[in-house]
């Protein structure tokens, strides 16, 4: 690898950083095109609990893995909502990359075959 | 909170969630295969920065109609800088991140958010970008324009394998042509916030680096033939 390409890469990572960590605590929290399409046509609490109607989200159910330290983009235990949306963002982004590079490395075409 | 457009557990019956899970293995095992033909040591650490930067937008959620949010999905801007078949992978891995660690995606539900996003949504990016590359000039700014409508139109079909998941499986007794027009409609807006994220990051990559664009050094050769790219 150049010494170029780390430059560029060390400034692509700091931006996805810079994103996930910061930026992302503007970011809207209203339920997404997916998640609307399917809450509309039910009614729902305070708590975000189905009052009534009939609705895709209906027969929703919890995520296996909901207790994870990050579930939910942000760190259980911290109750600063931009300590703990920034270290659960630039945790990502830095999981992201190490098992995305680590495993494209390890699938890589070396120079002799191909 | 940030939430992500990922479909959740319960949604779509297990039996169909697994043809799904089963088909997103054989297809993610194929795109291992294909890829490896693409991936040098330019190409994989390049990989890993674009899997990170669609995490990184994905937590993003911008406003498109009142009380409804949307987010990049990545398949059409992972196109334009890796190709089609990293593309797929990085996309993938950006979505078994979420659902393992951030539990963004229901485990059961895995394959169906995979199929959608990293397959349908990255396929459809794929031959949008390579038949638009075609007509448009390979600068910064027709790829940019090449960047957006495949961004647009790749959500929308993103959104449709939805449909077509909750049609085979779905839970609830909704009426499908309302389900699919529902997510139709909203996918335009998302596709349209998506197309701009996608257009800037690329012509912004183009401008800086053009030989780490994966579409301007492949997609020169006829756009169908993929294989004929290996060597471009």
């Amino acid at each position: 690898m150049t010494k170029r390409l780390g430059w560029f890469l060390a400034g692509g990572l700091l931006v996805a950083l810079l994103l996930a960590g910061v930026v992302s605590n503007f970011a809207s929290s209203s339920p997404d095109g997916l998640d609307a399409t399917a809450r509309e046509g039910c009614t729902f609490n305070d708590e975000g609990e189905i009052t009534g109607g009939t609705c895709i989200a209906q027969q929703e159910g919890e995520h296996q893995l909901g207790d994870s330290p990050l579930a939910d983009y942000g760190i259980r235990g911290i109750g600063n909502s931009f300590l703990s949306t920034f270290i659960a963002g630039t945790a990502g982004v830095l999981i992201t990359f190490g098992v995305g590079a680590g495993l494209f490395w390890v699938a890589r075409r070396k120079r002799q075959d191909a | 909170m940030t939430t992500a457009m990922h479909i959740a557990n319960g949604i779509v019956d297990g039996p169909v969630s697994a043809v799904f899970a089963v088909l997103a293995v054989a297809a993610l095992a194929f795109c291992v295969r294909k890829a490896r033909n693409d991936l040098d040591e330019r190409l994989a650490p390049m990989a890993g920065l674009v899997a990170a930067f669609i995490f990184a937008v994905q937590m993003l959620n911008f406003q498109v109609l009142p009380g409804v949010s949307g987010h990049l999905l990545g398949g059409t801007l992972a196109v334009i800088l890796v190709g089609p078949w990293v593309g797929a992978l990085c996309v993938s891995t950006v979505l078994i991140v979420q659902c393992l660690l951030f539990a963004d995606g229901g485990l059961t539900a895995l394959g169906l958010n995979i199929t959608n996003m990293a397959l349908l949504g990255t396929a459809a990016g794929y031959l949008l970008v390579a038949g638009l590359l075609r007509i448009l000039p390979k600068t910064s700014f027709g790829l940019a324009v090449t960047a957006f409508v495949a961004s647009v139109i790749s959500v929308v079909v993103a959104s449709q394998g939805f449909v077509l998941e909750y049609a085979l499986g779905g839970t609830t007794e909704l009426s499908l042509p309302w389900v699919s027009g529902t997510m139709a409609g909203v996918h335009v807006l998302i596709g349209i916030g998506e197309g701009l994220i996608a257009a800037t990051t690329v012509a912004t990559v183009a401008k800086v680096r053009p030989d780490l664009v994966y579409a301007l050094r492949r997609f020169r050769k006829p756009a169908v033939a993929p294989e004929l790219g290996v060597k471009a």
